[in-house]
């Protein structure tokens, strides 16, 4: 039994996306930042297939004569660049607001208040 | 002077980009501890000032020039359209350029009376973030826009955050995170688009929507939902609009009256993509949003105003009031004719200088009353009664809609264009009571402060607020009076922009050239470097 590609990229963001939501709505903010990476992952590749997806053809004019799309792959360039810049700000703020409120819940609740 | 007009649209633009590195070489004044006599601190000030009033001269010339009906687009390096970066100046873009000039210079002449320097590099900071507006007010390319949030956003992140305390990096989390959320799904959207269009200029957009017909169609307004989503939470539509409050009250003065023309980027980004991409003439997806549009506009109205009757200080008060004025531009914008996007328009410019010019005051009224702070409870009467209770009295009426001040003009213009709407007495009812119940908010508040005083407390040591601060909020208050003063020829722009918005073959043609007459322009791309546009399966998407 052979998958489809197309099967095997959808089915895989969705798992992904999938738990990037799920850390995403969990209330310690180092796990929220993990969701997030783990959504910015899952788009860049839903970026990337909105190109379709091509075997043997590289986005090169006049290498080969089937060549794929390489407007997506600029675009997910951009947004890879954007996500890592915004990724080691949330960290970085993140971290700030766990010095200042001394706890790492994303409300500033003190620690004892939420359930690990 | 020919090189100056050649490359005046994308001035606006490179010119913070460029006082912004500038800034960042000449490096901070080191934090808290200066003093405000630092000679780093004046001359970015000094540099920082210099480039808003060149930035307000310029982009007044940019209104001129699209004044006379003028559609500038500004093909950077010269690549054609719709493969290059197209930057485009119509009359909604001019306005736009416009109003954040006109609100970034008194924020900016009130932030150097002491707010610039309770934290580091606040003015390249904020020269980022005017880079950030203009871009996405005159990118002509829906991925540019999403490059042009990206750097307003950044750039609002720090700017939330300054001066710092527990307060406003718990909320400044919060307000980080969902915007990368909104990113996520701005991304989704925008590849959505791509797939099936094969083109993200918003020019060729238009033209390529309303050709997609049957089960591609409902991709594509899928695609329109999303960015809805998107844009909605910047813009603070209904259900999207409760971290708005929190975030802009725990903002300092500055920095929440800059961030009042924030909102009206995602309400312009609306206008851009839904009203008119996805607005009339649109085929299969004319109308995609309006069911909905319109009452989430009319419930955000309604949201808003009920937060500001129910909140407890005043700069939460405002931050509510943001939320109301922009459901009643959306509401103009839900209407879908012409007439009520002008007044949508008049009302969005004016609303935007009166709840710019409210932050500054409630900042001033707060620092005067003591302990009690912006909290409406009774508390020491304020050392300047006379000219703060007027300056309030006078944005308030202007931001309840009392004539003759340009709330009402814009509330009238947005009255008379719903007539004959299915929809026209829930939008009368709703501008009207949102317009009275913000009267009986703000008058709550006024009363509060300025004459239920306690006298039993110790006076406070208040002095007057500098000259420079009341100066800057006169000159928000003072252009919201002449808006209404110069209202005819105003109103005579703004009919005009929105005619030229909805007018997507104009658009096209000063975008795309010749080509944009053209049936057929990028079509989903088939891996075939001469492969006709049906033979897309010969290669085979594998």
């Amino acid at each position: 039994m052979s998958i489809s590609m197309e099967f095997l990229f959808a089915t895989g963001i969705g798992w992904v996306v999938a738990v990037g939501i799920y850390l995403l709505l969990r209330g310690r903010s180092f796990v929220v930042v993990l969701g997030l990476s783990l959504i910015g992952y899952a788009v860049n590749v839903f970026i990337f297939t909105m190109g379709r997806l091509w075997s043997a053809a590289p986005p090169i004019l006049g290498a080969k004569e089937s060549i794929t799309d390489p407007l997506p792959q600029a675009l997910v360039l951009t947004a890879i660049v954007i996500g890592f810049a915004t990724t080691g700000f949330v960290i970085e703020l993140a971290l700030r607001s766990r010095h200042d409120s001394g706890s790492d819940h994303v409300d500033g609740k003190p620690d004892a208040a939420e359930p690990r | 002077m020919n090189w100056l007009h050649t490359h005046l649209p994308i001035l606006p633009v490179l010119l913070p980009s460029a006082t912004a590195i500038v800034l960042l070489l000449l490096g901070d004044h080191g934090g808290d501890d200066a003093s405000h006599g630092h000679r780093k601190l004046l001359w970015a000030r000094r540099l920082a000032l210099a480039s808003v009033l060149s930035g307000l001269i310029i982009s007044a010339a940019l209104v001129y020039v699209a004044a006379g009906g003028e559609l500038r687009a500004y093909l950077v390096g010269e690549w054609p359209a719709p493969y290059g970066i197209a930057i485009v100046i119509d009359r909604f873009s001019a306005l736009m350029l416009l109003l954040t000039s006109l609100v970034a210079l008194p924020v900016l002449w009130y932030a150097t009376g002491g707010w610039d320097a309770h934290g580091r590099y606040f003015h390249a900071l904020f020269q980022f973030q005017l880079m950030g507006l203009n871009g996405a007010f005159v990118t002509g390319d829906l991925f540019n826009l999403f490059v042009f949030f990206e750097v307003l956003l950044i750039a609002s992140y720090v700017l939330m955050v300054h001066g710092q305390g527990a307060a406003r990096f718990r909320v400044g989390l919060h307000y980080v995170v969902l915007n990368l959320a909104a990113s996520a799904l701005f991304l989704i959207g925008v590849s959505l688009l791509y797939a099936k269009t094969g083109t993200l200029n918003l020019a060729d957009l238009a033209l390529r929507v309303p050709k997609i017909e049957g089960p591609d169609a409902a991709v594509v307004q899928a695609a329109a939902w999303l960015l809805l989503v998107v844009f909605g939470f910047k813009a603070a539509l209904l259900p999207l609009s409760l971290w708005l409050p929190a975030t802009y009250a725990a903002a300092c003065a500055p920095v929440a009256a800059l961030f009042a023309i924030m909102t009206k980027v995602g309400v312009y980004s609306i206008w851009r993509v839904h009203g008119v991409v996805f607005g009339a003439d649109a085929g299969a997806s004319a109308y995609t949003v309006e069911p909905l549009l319109l009452p989430l506009a009319l419930g955000t109205s309604v949201l808003g105003v009920l937060g500001a009757l129910a909140a407890h200080t005043l700069e939460r008060l405002v931050a509510w009031l943001t939320v109301a004025s922009v459901g009643t531009v959306l509401v103009a914008l839900a209407l879908f004719n012409a007439d009520a996007w002008s007044a949508g328009l008049y009302y969005m410019a004016n609303s935007t200088l009166v709840i710019a010019a409210l932050f500054l005051l409630a900042e001033l009224v707060a620092a005067q009353r003591g302990d009690a702070a912006d909290r409406l409870v009774p508390a020491t009467p304020v050392a300047q009664p006379a000219l703060l209770g007027g300056l309030l009295l006078l944005t308030a009426a202007s931001a309840s809609g009392l004539p003759p001040l340009p709330g009402f003009i814009g509330k009238l213009m947005l009255l008379e264009a719903s007539t004959a709407h299915t929809w026209q007495i829930a939008v009368w009812v709703t501008v009207l009571g949102v317009g009275f119940l913000t009267l009986i908010g703000l008058a709550r508040a006024g009363s509060i402060m300025f004459w239920h005083v306690r006298t039993d407390l110790p006076e406070g040591a208040a002095s007057g607020a500098s000259p420079k601060l009341i100066g800057a909020t006169l000159l928000l208050i003072a252009a919201t009076v002449a808006m209404s003063v110069f209202a005819a020829p105003i109103e005579r722009y703004t009919a005009a922009a929105a005619l030229q918005l909805g007018d997507r073959a104009a658009y096209a043609r000063a975008v795309l050239g010749a080509r944009g007459e053209a049936t057929e322009t990028t079509r989903p791309y088939t891996g075939r470097v001469d492969a006709p546009a049906g033979a897309a399966s010969a290669g085979g998407p594998r």
